[in-house]
């Protein structure tokens, strides 16, 4: 079974370390921030009903947060829904219509962005075209505290962290974008922020770049301990980079869990259907909170339904959660949806097959019904897919374990 | 570090105070206090006065109904429509070929035709009306075929409509041609491919895929071409004879008559058409910067020698006419005696630099020498004050977030010397600045009337719109970013404005710098009501020296002011080219 909780565990288990990076690079000051006398509770972020509209449109509705000191958290959410407009709440580049923004329990809502203390790597990463990556870095650094030669030596330093040394006097034009992404993460760095943010950080660039820098700004990120906001998209930068992710909807905070927890109990179909990949059918309480049917299939669960007997639920489960088996012989199991292979698809570790689900009956389960197709997913492990003859056309039978099942309040009213 | 003290929390989280918020709000409020009193101040007393009396008492729309019930006047707005309608749409008609011809052809000396053409931007629209005097006026070369050598010549009765049309197409030709240019060039080349693999004819393609892509520019050239040929004053005063035009109006009436109200009046029936083209070509450019994408191909015209020859016979007709009205009177002006030397047993022409001297009868009354340099000292003003201000306001508007609704009705003043005919300008200027006493209370702004600083204000405000909006072009290229990243970063604006944003800008701010000047050496139309008697302009003593009968050496001084130019322009790319040279490193694929 391919989980992707597991996948983002071993990213992080499997990950040699880089020689270019130090592993506990001292001389970076958010080291200091772990023993904060003002946050006792060992909360760096506070957002208590953080509010922000732009016309008419709802932008951060009411966000509760708490970020922990020295953790990676992730705001993980769809384009436009707010995730963004939070991080630059936080940041102070927008001002609140509401709520309150603490950060190592000061309250900074109204302080401009410079002294909140805030480093902010941006999704363009914003680094300046006529000055080298040294210079962009020696930018920020305090220019009444540290002379020109000292801001250039710590401009080194920092590039020397991010294993940047060689490109120091190039100009951004002159690097590749992975260079350019830390470029701006040292400096976001060199002014000594109690608090990183990362906007959408490696968007911009292309997959296999992007794998390897999510192992880095992580090891940089534990070993200075930095407490960090990292805004993505991307389920999978969010659930292998976060200590914990927060899903956002609508400018609403939908659930905030660790990885393996958002992964194996989304909180509601949202959830489930953008971290990983969900199979989602419309289905109906039937007899106890533990019985269902679903068309014309009746399924049993291990959890209670969210619902009364009789209403519309929705019924999910991970295409690795389901067994395939050639259909004959096992047609009378429990939990047993007879489907026809549509299509099959190679993945390499595992291979994903596209299954039409067959209703005894005809017309049900149709696809009209809450306008969810019949199609389901399932993840096979390719060693295991050998001994199944599933060509597409050839009938098959999926059986959903009853503890795989996760059920949700229909979606509609939910939202 | 192991273990960290209260001390070092507090340097690594004490606010860096260094929020410069009220810098920027500073800012923002001294360059709208001068947009307020140099623009709208302006402005409005013009609109003001073209309502009232002498006296400041309501007249309502008396002043108009008195211009429409004057014969001579209304024939000058009939006179107006004619001209300025035949020529744009000739000028219009022309630089779209033109234009065509230098982007999707492979004809030869495509350069040489483009800087040809360019070159009636350098001089006084004067210099053409003088041009075509010496062409196809009363002792015209060609209206006595080369002084009696042909067998022929062409008398096409020079002074008045015709004269008129022929020297506004030929000062409106380039402004056309450049926005055309911009428009036909920047085609998409993958199109064109699209329309080969498809099949389409040549004909189709340029009617499917050249036509519409060039539509906007199309329109926006014709309001272009209105503009300038409505509010073009030095043309209809030297080849316009006894037919008037609605510029030549405002002068008579407020040089000629004294007749301020009347010709606040007139100033605002010149600034309507002007507005409402200037409004049409706001709506079309807006409409068009969403067609274009960053992902074009430039367009390699395909091989088609026919085509190439006819565009080339047709620019090189072009080029010819745009040369021999410029070149004619600097040619006249470096020889004695035109034309009646050259006629008789006398030797023929000698050249001569008499005519620089600008002291043969009576000239040196108009200026002389002393116009050149004060009309260079403005110009150099006007290019430093002019790039200052204009890349000043388009950052402070464009870049930061501050005083949001003031910095809208900033971005509304600036633009708005894009509707405002010089001559009206003029006039407002005037009314605004002339009077110690403004309705009985004193006005602490007609200090500055009959200085140089006033010329270079309203010379920089004239041309500002066309700058301003280069300058804001230029910094939305610029990532928005950028300015929060610095405030982040605690770094104050002004700082990142001047290591980042102007480094970046600097080829923009040199172009701007080039037009302010070239502007200010050329124009006439605000100038000639302010110039106070101890400050003579080049510019202006063209059109008193030609008044005077010195045509020569109104010449003269037309290519005086367009050898100046074209040395600044010379001085401009040499600037241009080193800065290439120097940020190529860093500009890399973003330019």
């Amino acid at each position: 079974m391919i989980g992707r909780a597991s996948q983002a565990g071993d990213v992080e288990a499997d990950a040699t370390p880089k020689a270019s990076l130090p592993r506990a690079p001292t001389s970076l000051p958010a080291a200091r921030a772990v023993a904060d006398p003002a946050a006792p509770d060992g909360v760096s972020v506070r957002l208590e009903g953080l509010a922000k509209s732009f016309g008419a449109c709802r932008a951060v509705d009411g966000v509760t947060l708490d970020v922990r000191e020295g953790e990676l958290l992730a705001i993980l959410g769809p384009s436009g829904c707010g995730k963004s407009t939070l991080l630059r709440l936080v940041a102070g580049l927008e001002r609140r219509d509401a709520g309150r923004i603490m950060l190592h329990g000061r309250d900074v809502g109204d302080l401009p962005p410079a002294a909140r203390g805030c480093g902010v790597v941006f999704q363009s990463y914003a680094l300046f075209p006529n000055l080298t990556a040294a210079q962009n870095v020696a930018f920020g650094i305090d220019r009444r505290r540290h002379g020109r030669r000292e801001r250039a030596e710590r401009a080194r330093t920092l590039l020397g962290q991010v294993g940047l040394t060689d490109v120091a006097d190039r100009y951004p034009a002159q690097i590749s974008g992975g260079q350019q992404q830390r470029v701006a993460l040292a400096r976001a760095l060199a002014t000594e922020p109690s608090l990183l943010l990362l906007d959408e950080p490696l968007s911009a660039l292309d997959a296999k770049v992007r794998a390897m820098l999510r192992v880095e700004i992580r090891r940089l990120q534990r070993a200075t301990r930095l407490t960090t906001l990292l805004v993505t998209h991307d389920q999978e930068e969010a659930l292998t980079m976060a200590d914990r992710v927060a899903v956002m909807n609508r400018g609403r905070l939908v659930q905030v869990d660790a990885p393996r927890g958002l992964y194996q109990r989304p909180a509601d179909a949202f959830t489930a259907a953008f971290v990983g990949v969900m199979n989602l059918l419309d289905g109906w309480v039937i007899e106890t909170p533990r019985r269902l049917r679903c068309g014309a299939l009746a399924l049993r669960t291990c959890e209670d339904a969210p619902a009364a007997i009789g209403s519309r639920v929705t019924v999910a489960f991970r295409p690795e959660a389901g067994v395939l088996y050639t259909a004959d012989g096992s047609v009378a199991r429990e939990n047993f949806l007879p489907c026809r292979v549509e299509q099959v698809e190679f993945r390499g570790p595992s291979m994903r097959y596209y299954l039409a689900i067959l209703s005894p009956s005809p017309g049900v389960p149709g696809e009209g019904e809450g306008g969810r197709s019949n199609m389901v997913l399932a993840d096979v492990p390719a060693r295991d897919s050998a001994a199944l003859d599933a060509t597409p056309g050839a009938a098959i039978g999926l059986h959903i374990p009853p503890e795989a099942l996760r059920i949700f309040g229909d979606e509609r009213s939910a939202r | 570090m192991t273990q960290a003290t209260a001390a070092d929390f507090a340097s690594v989280t004490r606010p860096r105070h260094r929020d410069d918020a009220w810098a920027q709000r500073a800012a923002i409020t001294s360059i709208m206090a001068l947009l307020l009193l140099f623009v709208l101040a302006p402005t409005l007393m013009l609109l003001f006065r073209s309502l009232s009396h002498d006296d400041g008492s309501w007249a309502g729309l008396m002043h108009f109904a008195r211009y429409l019930s004057t014969p001579r006047l209304v024939e000058s707005l009939v006179n107006t429509t004619l001209v300025v309608s035949a020529s744009s749409t000739a000028a219009v008609g022309i630089a779209f070929v033109y234009a065509f011809a230098l982007t999707h052809s492979r004809m030869p000396l495509r350069r040489v035709f483009r800087v040809v053409a360019l070159l009636p931007l350098y001089a006084p629209t004067m210099l053409f009306g003088i041009g075509l005097v010496y062409l196809f006026g009363n002792q015209g070369l060609l209206t006595h075929g080369l002084f009696g050598r042909l067998p022929f010549g062409i008398d096409i009765g020079l002074y008045g409509r015709v004269g008129i049309v022929l020297g506004l197409t030929l000062a409106i030709f380039p402004s056309a041609l450049l926005v055309l240019l911009a428009a036909l060039g920047g085609t998409d080349g993958r199109l064109y491919e699209a329309a080969q693999t498809m099949g389409a004819s040549r004909w189709r393609t340029f009617l499917t895929v050249t036509l519409p892509a060039a539509r906007f520019g199309v329109v926006s050239a014709v309001c272009v071409a209105v503009i300038l040929a409505v509010t073009d004053f030095g043309v209809p005063k030297i080849v316009g004879g006894r037919t008037s035009v609605l510029a030549v109006d405002v002068y008579q009436q407020v040089v000629g008559q004294h007749d301020l109200s009347m010709g606040a009046a007139v100033s605002v029936l010149l600034l309507a058409p002007t507005a409402l083209a200037f409004a049409a070509d706001r709506i079309v450019r807006r409409r068009q910067a969403a067609t274009l994408t960053s992902r074009a191909t430039p367009y390699l015209p395909p091989v088609n020698p026919a085509r190439d020859s006819l565009l080339l016979a047709f620019c090189a007709v072009v080029a010819a006419g745009v040369l021999a009205v410029v070149l004619t009177p600097v040619g006249v002006a470096l020889v004695n005696n035109w034309p009646y030397s050259l006629t008789g047993e006398a030797p023929g022409p000698v050249l001569t630099l008499t005519h620089f001297r600008f002291d043969e009868g009576g000239a040196s009354t108009y200026g002389g020498a002393p116009a050149y340099f004060n009309s260079l000292r403005m110009a150099a003003y006007s290019a430093v004050v002019g790039t200052a201000l204009t890349f000043g306001a388009a950052y402070l508007f464009e870049k930061l977030r501050p005083m949001r609704a003031v910095r809208r009705v900033g971005y509304f003043l600036a633009v708005l010397p894009l509707g405002l005919p010089g001559l009206s300008l003029g006039v407002a200027y005037v009314l605004l600045f002339s009077r110690g006493e403004v309705a009985g209370l004193r006005n602490p702004a007609a200090a500055l009337y009959g200085t140089m600083a006033l010329l270079v204000a309203c010379n920089v405000v004239h041309f500002f719109g066309v700058s301003f909006l280069s300058a804001t072009t230029a910094l939305r290229q610029l990532d928005p970013e950028f300015e929060q990243a610095a405030s982040t970063l605690g770094v104050p604006a002004w700082r990142l404005c001047a290591s980042v944003t102007v480094p970046w800008c600097a080829p923009t701010l040199l172009e701007i710098a080039t037009y302010q000047f070239v502007s200010a050496m050329t124009t006439v139309s605000a100038l000639i009501f302010l110039y106070p008697g101890d400050l003579p302009l080049a510019s202006v003593s063209v059109v008193h020296l030609d008044d005077a009968g010195l045509t020569q050496s109104a010449a003269a001084m037309c290519a005086l002011i367009l050898a100046t130019n074209l040395a600044a322009r010379a001085v401009f790319e040499a600037a241009a080219a080193w800065l290439n040279r120097t940020t190529r490193s860093w500009r890399g694929a973003a330019t």
